[in-house]
């Protein structure tokens, strides 16, 4: 019922049509040349993805030294809350446009992604998305939006590839699998994916159960019971924060430890979920987009962060939002100016190997999709991640199967 | 009198007012209409609808999914909803009347309903479900009446010119001989229907139009917007805000859905604005103090600004 | 599917309905006696969430231990709304209640989020990863603990009603109000008492709650719904109505949730009050409204 929406609802179309309306009428404004590039930040930094949303300003936080080092232009960042919600973001995106943002960098939500991208591409004002992963959202014939992150068939594509890699070095694989998913935007596209994917890889297991949940839910009980029912070796999941934390409670008190998760997506990787479960972290692997530990620049940005936050640990909200914002700047550099037809093309332009992600560096097709990022296997390891696969960007050897969570203190 | 200079002011504003408040405009146009809309079910046949975001839901979806999938245009996607959302109205309505279910029990019976195409919606794949229906977007460069694409001063006119005429509709169902039969059944049912009318009939027809009007609302959204989540669509705090217009400004009035539109949408800048210029950033204390406003009206004057505003400027309306 | 998983899902389900039960008990009191339509029911439910989320952090006492000054916070606040506030709308339209009720409730949302922000917050007790096994099924522990403080607070209230002086009168009030006033009774300070008793049910809910669900601002108007649902479908004015209610929504969401799509096991309890409102408005055990 969300009765803190009543008021937002007039205040949001107000904010956001206005904002539309303002710039319509004063173009002049975007072509401010010199000085720092305005970008407009928009995350989720309250609501139900709070927690990773303020993760993802992290990445952000510790940018500009870093890109002092590196000889790129200054930035002025101005943030914006998505609030959780698709329809606020849209009207902050149109509210941070009219206040004079040059450049988006957002949003970590597929849908509240694709409707900044909307509003983006109405107005003519790049957009570079630092986590979403929703296909279509490149899909549209956009030429002002841009992402350096996988999409759902992508990741899907490398875990499978990752999760052979992974069953041959462990010399064990699952035979049946249960899927677990949020239902929204991302999870959907995940679980639409799989079935065009999958036979592709010919893997050795077999889904034998799909079970999607509400991205709200307090109580996640019934959906594990019936994982547990089907009685799989293992759990392929697509969650955000809350509910791999409440999947991972339900695990323990129903007394069940899979031979391993496999997650796709956020949750299991991140700060919240480590610090709040503690021991009952371990195990877990990741598939998603990381820091290759072997290049250059991952250990600075580690380091920059363990300063500036201590004990948080970096992960795909920080690179990809450093990316992101690292793409932002590197074009400004290059176009000379902030018009944004202009930065629009520098960024189309983008060529940098020597980044953070696991990968081929960033560049964009012309649909504006980097294609050339990879992903990479992590486990949960001592309230720290560890990368397993692939190969080249591996430093710890994987733990398998999972510690019985009955068994740890 | 009046009316003219509000109406000659109303067809100026793009010119006269600038593109913040013409945005204003729009939202307290909006809610003007749906208020009428759901006025029409409530302040006239007396039915208290909690779900009426379930009409604004339906229509969105019908011209949308028409728009995106057909390419039919949004207008004659209206032409498609009035029969699909009257349907919906005149099953809840059926359901309702026929079982005897009233007051507070059909209002939650309503909720019902919008909970339920809610989380149906949620998982309807031809909608897209819960990843969301977009609507392809263009730039603003031309207006496009047709297929409403275009800059905002369109759509204000499009919705000042909904907004009329869902005035002009409720003051000639208000007189008609339905109207009179509405009051009646409003005011006491029993003695209606002891008088002759056939109440359930009645009251069936303006539960569906109620619903038809209130769908241009959800046309209007989907092509204003351009995208649909149903999770926010059909969402109750949707429907809650729908009645807040009609309820403060006065229920079964003709100006009350109007006039609350225009205090609470005014409220709500107004409380904004005070808390940017004490520099208050903080999430949910407009919010308190929009409630706390709401409670004072609400409290103070029961039946509504407008009956009380009629009273103050000597144009108290023929309402009983 | 094995026997054993349809019985641990219902045992949960059951336990949980208590809970739920437990808080519809409240509603049904205020709504069966005042006859107000108390839409802020489940936002009262997260104040009190908060309040064991506080008292736990900050005395580390168990929110079972809490319940009952928790309960005496809620009464005291539930008595202040309804003789400060509500009174004058006992007799008002819905729309005009529905709408003060609903200003409160927002009003109650947004204070809590300004004083706690969006995160959610939980309470960690030392059983809260604990299961008992029973047979083949294996009962969670901090359910089973908030399920048997239902039951008592119930039984207490039951006995409450039943057998002092006070609750008769309240009782009195409901059947006839006329009446109820002919016979000399405070109808307003018995309304204040009434209001004061379902938001302590609520406060008890509540705190039994934080043992099951983590607590956001946001939390409350869903439980206000299931509120209804389990109210209408249980019976109004009938205590066991609203736990049996409770126990059916409980079980049949957890149920629904195991056969069907998890993501739609919302749709059933609507469905039930569907079918409850059309077929047997006055629900299970209620009894038939004049």
């Amino acid at each position: 019922m969300a009765h803190n929406r009543v008021l937002p609802n007039r205040r949001h179309v107000l904010g956001g049509a206005a904002a539309s309306a303002a710039f319509l009428a004063a173009p002049a404004i975007v072509r401010a040349q010199g000085g720092p590039l305005k970008v407009g930040v928009l995350l989720p930094r309250s609501g139900f993805e709070a927690g990773i949303g303020q993760d993802c300003q992290r990445g952000v936080d510790i940018a500009p030294p870093i890109f002092k080092s590196l000889g790129l232009p200054d930035l002025t960042i101005m943030n914006g809350d998505t609030e959780s919600n698709v329809d606020t973001a849209r009207e902050h995106a149109e509210k941070l446009i009219s206040d004079g943002a040059q450049i988006l960098v957002g949003s970590f939500d597929s849908g509240q992604t694709a409707a900044i991208a909307q509003v983006a591409e109405q107005k003519g004002i790049p957009f570079v998305i630092n986590i979403a992963a929703a296909p279509d959202i490149t899909e549209q014939g956009y030429k002002f939006v841009f992402r350096n992150f996988p999409t759902a068939p992508t990741i899907l594509g490398d875990a499978f590839a990752n999760q052979k890699e992974l069953f041959a070095t462990v010399g064990d694989a699952p035979k049946s699998v249960v899927y677990m998913h949020v239902n929204d935007t991302f999870g959907t596209a995940m679980a639409k994916g799989i079935g065009a994917v999958m036979p592709k890889f010919d893997m050795p297991y077999k889904i034998v159960e799909e079970i999607p949940y509400d991205p709200q839910a307090h109580d996640l009980s019934v959906e594990v019971a019936k994982a547990k029912a089907a009685n799989p070796d293992a759990l392929l999941v697509t969650s955000r924060l809350n509910d791999s934390i409440l999947i991972t409670r339900e695990l323990v008190k129903q007394r069940w430890t899979p031979k391993a998760i496999l997650s796709m997506g956020p949750g299991w990787y991140e700060d919240q979920y480590l610090k709040t479960l503690g021991k009952l972290s371990d195990g877990p692997f990741g598939f998603n987009p990381w820091g290759d530990p072997n290049k250059k620049l991952t250990p600075v940005l580690a380091a920059a962060l363990a300063k500036a936050y201590p004990g948080v640990n970096l992960n795909t909200n920080h690179v990809c939002t450093f990316e992101a914002l690292w793409v932002a700047a590197d074009a400004y550099k290059r176009a000379g100016s902030a018009d944004p037809h202009a930065l629009a093309d520098a960024i189309r332009k983008t060529n940098i190997t020597e980044n953070v992600a696991i990968g081929g560096g960033i560049q964009f097709n012309a649909k504006g999709q980097n294609d050339k990022i990879r992903d990479g296997v992590t486990q949960n390891r001592d309230g720290k991640q560890v990368v397993v696969a692939p190969k080249a960007s591996a430093n710890a050897k994987p733990e398998w199967p999972m510690k019985p969570y009955q068994n740890r203190a | 009198m009046l009316l003219m200079l509000l109406l000659a002011a109303l067809l100026a504003a793009p010119w006269i007012v600038n593109d913040y408040l013409l945005t204003v405009l729009i939202v307290i146009l909006y809610f003007a209409y749906t208020g009428q809309a759901w006025n029409i079910m409530m302040g006239f046949a007396g039915q208290l609808s909690l779900g009426h975001a379930i009409y604004v839901g339906l229509g969105a979806y019908v011209a949308a999914v028409l728009f995106t999938r057909f390419g039919i245009a949004p207008w004659l996607g209206f032409l498609a909803a009035i029969p699909v959302t009257a349907a919906c109205g005149a099953v809840i309505g059926f359901l309702a009347f026929r079982f005897g279910v009233a007051g507070v029990y059909f209002a939650i019976l309503t909720i019902a309903f919008a909970e339920f195409a809610r989380i149906g919606f949620d998982h309807l794949d031809i909608v897209n479900a819960s990843a969301g229906l977009f609507l392809p977007v263009a730039q603003y460069a031309h207006n496009d009446l047709w297929r409403l694409r275009g800059s905002p001063t369109m759509f204000y006119y499009v919705m000042l010119a909904a907004a009329l005429a869902a005035f002009m509709l409720c003051r000639a169902l208000l007189n008609s001989r339905m109207g009179y039969f509405w009051l009646a059944i409003r005011e006491d049912e029993q003695a209606a229907r002891a008088a002759g009318i056939n109440t359930f009939r009645y009251k069936m027809y303006a539960v569906m139009i109620s619903a038809a009007v209130t769908s241009f609302a959800g046309v209007f959204y989907a092509f204003f917007y351009n995208n649909l989540f149903p999770e926010q669509v059909f969402n109750i705090s949707r429907s809650i805000e729908m009645i807040l217009g009609p309820v403060i400004g006065g229920i079964g009035t003709l100006f009350g859905p109007v006039l609350g539109a225009f205090v609470l949408t005014g409220l709500a800048e107004s409380v904004n604005s005070a808390m940017l210029a004490l520099g208050f950033d903080l999430p949910g204390a407009k919010q308190v103090f929009y409630g706390i406003c709401l409670l004072l009206v609400v409290v103070a004057l029961p039946e509504g600004v407008w009956p009380w505003l009629a009273r103050r400027i000597g144009v108290a309306e023929d309402k009983p | 599917m094995p026997l054993d998983v349809y019985l641990n899902v219902a045992a949960a389900g059951v336990l949980t309905g208590l809970v739920y039960g437990l808080m519809a008990l409240g509603l049904s009191v205020i709504f069966g006696v005042i006859r107000v339509v108390n839409f802020a029911h489940g936002e009262m439910m997260s104040i009190a969430m908060y309040l064991a989320v506080v008292l736990f952090a900050g005395l580390h006492l168990d929110p079972l231990v809490m319940l009952v000054p928790i309960a005496a916070v809620m009464f005291a606040f539930g008595y202040a709304l309804q003789a400060g506030l509500i009174n004058p709308f006992v007799t008002r339209p819905e729309h005009s209640q529905f709408l003060l009720v609903v200003a409160i409730a927002l009003i109650i949302v947004n204070v809590l989020l300004i004083i706690f922000g969006p995160d959610a917050r939980s309470v960690q007790t030392s059983y809260a990863y604990d299961s008992f096994a029973l047979g083949p099924v294996i009962v969670d522990a901090s359910k089973a603990y908030a399920a048997a403080a239902a039951i008592v607070f119930t039984v207490a209230l039951f006995a409450f009603f039943r057998f002092t002086l006070v609750g008769k009168a309240i009782r009195a009030c409901a059947d006839n109000y006329t009446g109820a006033l002919v016979v000399g009774l405070n109808v307003r300070r018995l309304y204040a008492l009434t209001f004061g008793i379902g938001a302590a049910c609520v406060g008890a809910a509540g705190a039994m709650m934080t043992l099951i669900v983590d607590v956001t601002p946001l939390i409350g108007p869903s439980y206000t719904l299931l509120a209804f649902v389990i109210v209408i479908t249980g019976g109004l004015g009938s205590m066991p109505g609203a736990l049996i209610g409770g126990i059916l929504i409980g079980v049949t969401e957890a149920m629904a949730g195991l056969l069907f799509t998890p993501s739609a096991k919302s749709m059933f309890a609507f469905a039930i009050l569907v079918v409850v409102l059309l077929f047997r408005p006055q629900g299970i055990l209620g009894r038939r409204l004049t």
